[in-house]
């Protein structure tokens, strides 16, 4: 069943539309994410989900109940949709406990108990009932906010780039941790981003979102190996554009040889296209197809991403995986190695 | 809906700002009037001499506030010695007297007639002209007087600042081979002169403000001309042309203030805040920190305040009469319904702004706010001419449709008295709840609209406790500012209307210098008050 659908919004501040015709669903007990550089209008449509801003044009519904659309607003303390913000936001005035239950106000007083109590003890901070937000660090209180948030028990809850104050380290750890307690509690999530690593940690759904645009609503490997268009592809991971020419319906020409796969059968022969190559495309061999020169090389683990310049001139990217590094400055010899190219259209930047 | 309640709110804050500004509006435009023969007559007499005598006052003040409020910042801040943990709330003691009951008891002690200098007569059997004795009432007296009690501004800003430089500048410094002195030379002090700069310039501000201490030691300033030319001369507006006038001083100070503030923000170096390892004084050494403390607070408290005690002791049974505790209350009523007013109107003018930060609204609510910058007599002055000018329309139109005199409206009434207040302390209570009002971040509404609460219970509960605290502070110190306004009250109060402070300056300008002492010493209660608060803050900024 499906949880949260918005269709085709628009908003604008003042003057100045910020999103157009944005789509997208959540199924129940998802998490879903917004990903998108900043901004793009990602934290506007969640905004606007919460009810802090009206969309112009479009409707939100949320379990079956409209909450948006043709002269309908329910407002933000109406719409059973929790909320966790960028700035830690917690109630300065109020202790720990206080802060949770202050969601609860139409609880019973044992119910309210038991329920702080049980989140507490959730979000590994039982000993903190008493403390006031100032006394705690930053990633604990970013997890008293969820906990405030996720009290009520509302139907979705919304969590605003709430790593962004926190370290580095400590924001994957979050996310997984985050995203653990959403579904032991069975609580859809939206979660609005700009960092993949914390989009792929924490969510089932991810939207590519860019100037105001849904790019594509995708799982994280699709996103990856099959981009919907160029922005998704740039965006995501590392990988390098390529121009080509259609030669044959299996075979495309490009500067660095030829790439031979499984094609789109709608590409006209001659026409001119954009073949992207992600970092494990490209491999070393012998036979010396292309000859690069190495720029940089990053440590991954398992093995090196090195950053590479052709003869041609062409900049890419190259994982490979072993404990063998290749030193800077080296001349190597590589060639493509693609089953399935994705291409796309060079004028509009999308799928052939 | 939305956009009509915006503009509502909107046009209610403009408007609301500009009623607040109209007595600074009025004297800027007596600029453009056409200046009268009077003021042709003032200009080729005595202006040059109110120009030279206010600037020596000031530079006066400047550099004894400066030595004063920075050495004891230094010292509080950088070193250990005996008695500096009480010395940094002590020095703020002299805040709470006003410089006018300072030069009463200055008087009192060391004139020719005082105590001291019959002592010395009785004791080497000279007469009048056998010795040579400073003269109190004199510019010299004034700016001892101004410094004793202003240094503090200084002192607090300052010391902020100081405590705010990060360890690590001031560890760099000496790691490259700088004695402590050097230092604080060549570190410490470049980098706190921002807020040394605009500690003092409050300072001055209220230097030139002063009515009190000049009238009695009858020095011809801006404040006392203005006095002079609108009581003696009954002439209104030469009186706001030099207003406006004393107006160009107050401007030029508060552009530094302003500049000054905004570098403050960039030199605060912050980040690391944990403490500095203090220099830990001895000998001589912390004999000359603890007297560097001490000398400033005894003369700018402990002595004044003795004095007064004295004095009370002798005349309070015959003082405190019907007639003190009358005027008693008249000063709480004032002082309460004119902070309740600013506190409410800064509330509303701080919403205004938060909701629709606007330029316009920025730009209308910094001018509703210059008050406090301007001088008690130029606010008064400001506040009379247009309230005289509406009273008299609003008599003749009713004399010509109904035959009847509606006489004083506003003007001469408690009305006007409590405006001006509210006009010169707007400011005071409208930084105080904005930096309450900071503190609530727009999330937090938001936060608390998510778990289920309309607007109005958000206001109730998150931010109504949140600004509980700051709104009672700013509450107090207008109320404690306005029991030791004098001169707008002495301007605009209605006839045979009186508080402690137009008491206390009318006795002592009879010479019943020890009769003025019970009320005086009421308003120094009064005044403890916000310095009791403040020394709290100052300790917890400490701690940080």
């Amino acid at each position: 069943m499906k949880c949260l659908e918005a269709k085709n919004l628009d908003i604008s501040y003042g003057k100045k539309q910020i999103v157009f015709g944005f789509n997208f669903k959540l199924e129940e007990c998802q998490i879903g994410c917004f990903l998108g550089p900043s901004g793009c209008g990602k934290t506007t449509v969640l905004r606007s989900i919460a009810g802090f801003e009206q969309p112009s044009k479009g409707e939100i519904i949320l379990n079956g109940k409209k909450l948006n659309g043709f002269k309908t607003y329910i407002t933000p303390e109406k719409r059973n949709i929790g909320m966790v913000f960028q700035e830690i936001s917690l109630f300065p005035h109020l202790s720990v406990e206080d802060n949770i239950q202050f969601g609860m106000r139409s609880w019973s007083r044992e119910k309210r108990k038991k329920r702080t109590h049980e989140l507490l003890e959730l979000i590994g901070m039982s000993r903190f009932g008493k403390k006031y937000p100032h006394q705690l660090s930053g990633g604990q209180q970013q997890r008293i906010a969820l906990a405030r948030a996720m009290a009520p028990k509302p139907s979705l809850l919304l969590m605003d780039e709430p790593f962004s104050s926190l370290d580095a380290e400590l924001r994957e750890q979050l996310a997984r941790e985050i995203r653990l307690i959403l579904k032991q509690e069975n609580i859809s999530g939206l979660l609005v981003t700009h960092d993949q690593n914390e989009a792929f940690a924490m969510g089932d759904d991810i939207c590519v979102i860019n100037q105001g645009r849904v790019q594509q609503t995708d799982s994280a490997y699709n996103l990856y190996h099959n981009p919907k268009n160029r922005f998704v592809a740039e965006f995501i991971g590392e990988g390098s554009i390529l121009s080509g020419i259609v030669v044959s319906n299996d075979t495309i020409e490009t500067d660095l040889g030829k790439i031979k796969g499984v094609l789109p059968e709608s590409l006209n022969k001659m026409a001119n296209v954009e073949v992207l190559i992600r970092p494990e495309n490209v491999v070393l061999s012998d036979m010396k197809e292309i000859q690069a020169v190495v720029k940089a090389r990053y440590f991954r683990g398992s093995g090196f991403l090195y950053n590479l310049k052709t003869v041609t001139g062409h900049e890419i990217f190259s994982l490979i995986t072993g404990q063998d590094k290749l030193s800077l400055d080296q001349v190597v010899g590589l060639r493509l190695k693609i089953e399935k190219p994705i291409v796309f259209n060079p004028s509009s930047g999308t799928l052939n | 809906m939305k956009s009509f309640t915006s503009r509502l709110w909107k046009i209610s804050i403009i408007l609301t700002a500009f009623v607040f500004s109209i007595p600074i509006l009025t004297i800027l435009s007596s600029f453009i009037e056409p200046s009268g023969e009077n003021w042709e007559h003032l200009k080729d007499s005595v202006l040059t001499e109110y120009i030279y005598n206010s600037l020596l006052l000031t530079s006066g003040v400047g550099v004894g506030a400066l030595v004063l409020g920075v050495s004891t910042a230094w010292l509080t801040t950088m070193c250990k010695f005996p008695g500096k943990k009480l010395f940094v709330w002590l020095l703020l003691l002299p805040m709470a007297m006003p410089a006018y009951i300072v030069a009463y008891t200055y008087t009192g002690m060391f004139d020719y007639a005082g105590p001291v200098q019959t002592a010395i007569r009785s004791w080497t059997g000279w007469g009048l002209s056998d010795y040579y004795f400073p003269q109190i009432r004199s510019l010299g007296g004034a700016i001892a007087m101004l410094s004793l009690v202003l240094y503090p501004y200084v002192y607090l800003l300052a010391r902020t600042a100081f405590l705010q430089q990060s360890v690590g500048v001031i560890e760099v410094s000496r790691s490259l081979n700088c004695s402590p002195w050097q230092s604080f030379y060549w570190v410490g002090l470049p980098l706190a002169r921002p807020a040394i700069a605009a500690g003092l310039s409050l300072a001055l501000m209220e230097t030139l403000a002063d009515y009190g201490t000049v009238a009695y030691f009858g020095l011809k300033v801006f404040t006392t001309g203005i006095f002079r030319t609108w009581f003696g001369l009954g002439d209104y507006s030469a009186a706001s042309r030099m207003a406006a006038m004393l107006l160009l001083f107050v401007f030029i100070l508060i552009i530094i203030e302003r500049v000054s503030r905004n570098k403050a923000k960039f030199h605060n170096t912050s980040g690391n805040l944990a403490h500095y390892s203090e220099y830990s004084l001895k000998g001589f050494k912390a004999y000359g920190a603890f007297s560097t403390c001490a000398i400033p607070l005894f003369l700018g408290f402990f002595l004044p305040a003795t004095q007064l005690l004295a004095w009370a002791l002798e005349t309070w049974r015959e003082m405190m009469d019907d007639r003190f505790f009358e005027i008693a209350r008249n000063s709480i009523v004032l002082g309460f319904s004119a902070a309740l007013i600013s506190v409410i109107v800064a509330l509303f003018l701080g919403y205004g702004k938060r909701i629709l930060p606007e330029k316009m609204m920025i730009i209308s609510v910094r001018t509703a706010s210059i008050g406090y910058a301007l001088p008690g007599t130029v606010i008064a002055v400001g506040v009379i001419i247009p309230f005289a000018w509406f009273d008299k329309k609003i008599d003749s139109l009713m004399n010509s449709y109904f035959g009847i005199s509606s006489g004083l409206i506003l003007s001469g009434t408690i009305f006007a008295v409590i405006f001006a207040y509210v006009v010169r302390f707007l400011a005071v209570s409208l930084q105080t709840v904005e930096s309450g009002l900071e503190k609530i971040k727009p999330s937090m509404d938001d936060a608390a609209r998510s778990l289920g609460y309309r607007p109005r219970e958000a206001l109730m509960k998150v931010h109504i406790p949140l600004l509980k605290s700051s709104s009672l502070t700013a509450l107090m110190i207008v109320f404690v500012d306005v029991m030791k306004e004098l001169p707008a009250t002495l301007i605009l109060r209605p006839f045979d209307f009186n508080t402690l402070a137009v008491r206390t300056f009318e006795l002592a300008s009879d010479e019943r210098l020890a009769d003025s002492s019970t009320s005086a010493l009421a308003i120094v209660l009064a005044g403890l008050l916000p310095v009791i608060y403040l020394s709290q803050t100052i300790s917890k900024t400490r701690l940080k």
